[in-house]
């Protein structure tokens, strides 16, 4: 039972870091990717060249390497190099791939609904903010709730990569603990933690989903 | 009062869809546009709306030539559409299709636009529906709210694009007297159908879109 004495505070410890990673992530990169999505659909070539750019870098490079060229390799750019503290560099990392994967999805969302919409909001005099904010968009949110829901989990099981910088994760805290007591227990302990936590997303984004259930 | 198409023409590239053509409606008159498929009636009817631009000629509405209205707000009280397809907006019930642009253009106050929707609905024949998505609806319920939609703005012009296609014919002889009430209450109506049984039940001019030329048949 020593062993839980020591993993059940330090599990504690690391859930905060978990949560915090997850959280902000999706509460910045939602909004941001939205804004990426129509940035990418922009007719203006350097902006659309610019956005797609960054999606390749963001999609083709793992998270754990860029994770690492922010906190350690940013500072050696000449004129713009700046050191990022462990947790600026996590949450720059995490919002900035991130944004670019639910870009993606959002983009993909707005081209599935029919060009018919848009036109009937052009016809009916509405601004193109408006008819975006209140037609199109409730429409994206419906269509990309599922594959949206798949990165929001992967996001979960992603902060654990945030040992490479030093922060002490769920993940983290069960390798402590393990080494301690030479032990697998913390491990498989862990495990369930991330079931619990992802069982209570699922079951969120399900009623998410239902909510928009009411038309098709 | 009424509609001055002046010498207008559309091409897609190297094809050229109708050239140099002109009609005049007045007010409370149906104008129907007859043609087979493919000769540009939808287009013209999207030209018409803005939907499209043409390469050169002018359309006014009540002496404002709408190629050169920017505001887009002014365009949709001077000009309508009823899309074949209808384009309702499915997140929206009945009720608030027809209330969205109005209370967003702030052309009325909201009790004012809630108050005539439910009038234009009722008129209809749809005063149980409002409160019922659209993929609840038949395509005849369909259509009455696409064209109680585009009356919620008052728009001197109503095109409507192929009202009949998807419609039994029951249905359709309940599109044509709404269209007919339209007209009587000094409306502009533009229909372009390839039923000619239809269009000469309710057109008071004809014409027919052929070789990207319009001849008059009535």
């Amino acid at each position: 039972m020593k062993i839980f004495e020591m993993l059940i505070p330090l599990t504690w410890e690391g859930l905060k870091v978990t949560m915090s990673v997850f959280a902000i992530t999706l509460i910045v990169s939602l909004p941001l990717a939205i804004f990426v999505a129509l940035l990418k659909g922009s007719r203006n070539k350097y902006i659309n060249k610019f956005t797609s750019a960054y999606i390749y870098v963001m999609r083709g490079t793992p998270l754990l390497l860029q994770l690492m060229f922010i906190f350690f390799g940013f500072h050696y750019i000449p004129v713009i190099g700046y050191a990022f503290t462990r947790y600026q560099a996590i949450f720059i990392a995490f919002i900035l791939n991130y944004t670019a994967y639910f870009a993606e999805i959002i983009r993909g969302g707005i081209n599935t609904i029919d060009i018919g919409q848009y036109e009937a909001t052009k016809v009916l005099g509405m601004s193109k903010s408006f008819a975006f904010i209140r037609i199109i968009l409730p429409q994206v949110i419906k269509n990309t709730i599922p594959p949206l829901g798949n990165e929001i989990i992967t996001l979960l099981k992603d902060t654990s990569l945030v040992y490479i910088l030093g922060a002490t994760d769920i993940l983290k805290a069960a390798k402590s603990v393990s080494n301690t007591y030479s032990t697998f227990t913390p491990y498989i302990f862990v495990g369930f933690v991330y079931l619990g936590i992802i069982a209570i997303m699922t079951n969120i984004l399900s009623n998410i989903e239902r909510r928009f259930d009411y038309y098709r | 009062m009424g509609l001055v198409v002046e010498n207008i023409s559309k091409s897609f590239g190297k094809i050229k869809v109708f050239q140099h053509l002109s009609f005049e409606v007045d007010a409370g008159s149906v104008l129907c546009v007859e043609g087979k498929s493919g000769e540009g009636k939808t287009t013209l009817l999207r030209c018409l709306n803005k939907l499209e631009q043409v390469d050169e000629g002018s359309i006014f509405i009540d002496h404002e030539d709408i190629l050169k209205l920017k505001d887009a707000r002014k365009i949709g009280s001077k000009i309508g559409l009823v899309f074949q397809n209808y384009n309702l907006f499915p997140h929206l019930t009945v009720l608030e299709n027809l209330t969205i642009t109005p209370n967003y253009l702030k052309i009325m106050t909201k009790d004012d636009v809630n108050l005539k929707a439910k009038k234009l609905l009722k008129s209809l024949e749809l005063e149980d529906k409002e409160s019922i998505y659209p993929y609840q609806l038949s395509g005849g319920q369909k259509q009455r709210v696409a064209i109680a939609r585009a009356c919620m703005l008052n728009p001197a012009v109503l095109c409507f694009d192929e009202p009949t296609s998807a419609l039994d014919e029951e249905t359709s002889l309940k599109i044509s007297s709404i269209i007919k009430n339209l007209a009587n209450e000094g409306m502009i109506v533009i229909v372009v159908t390839h039923d000619l049984k239809f269009s000469k039940d309710i057109g008071d001019i004809i014409l027919k879109l052929e070789d990207g030329k319009l001849n008059q048949t009535l």
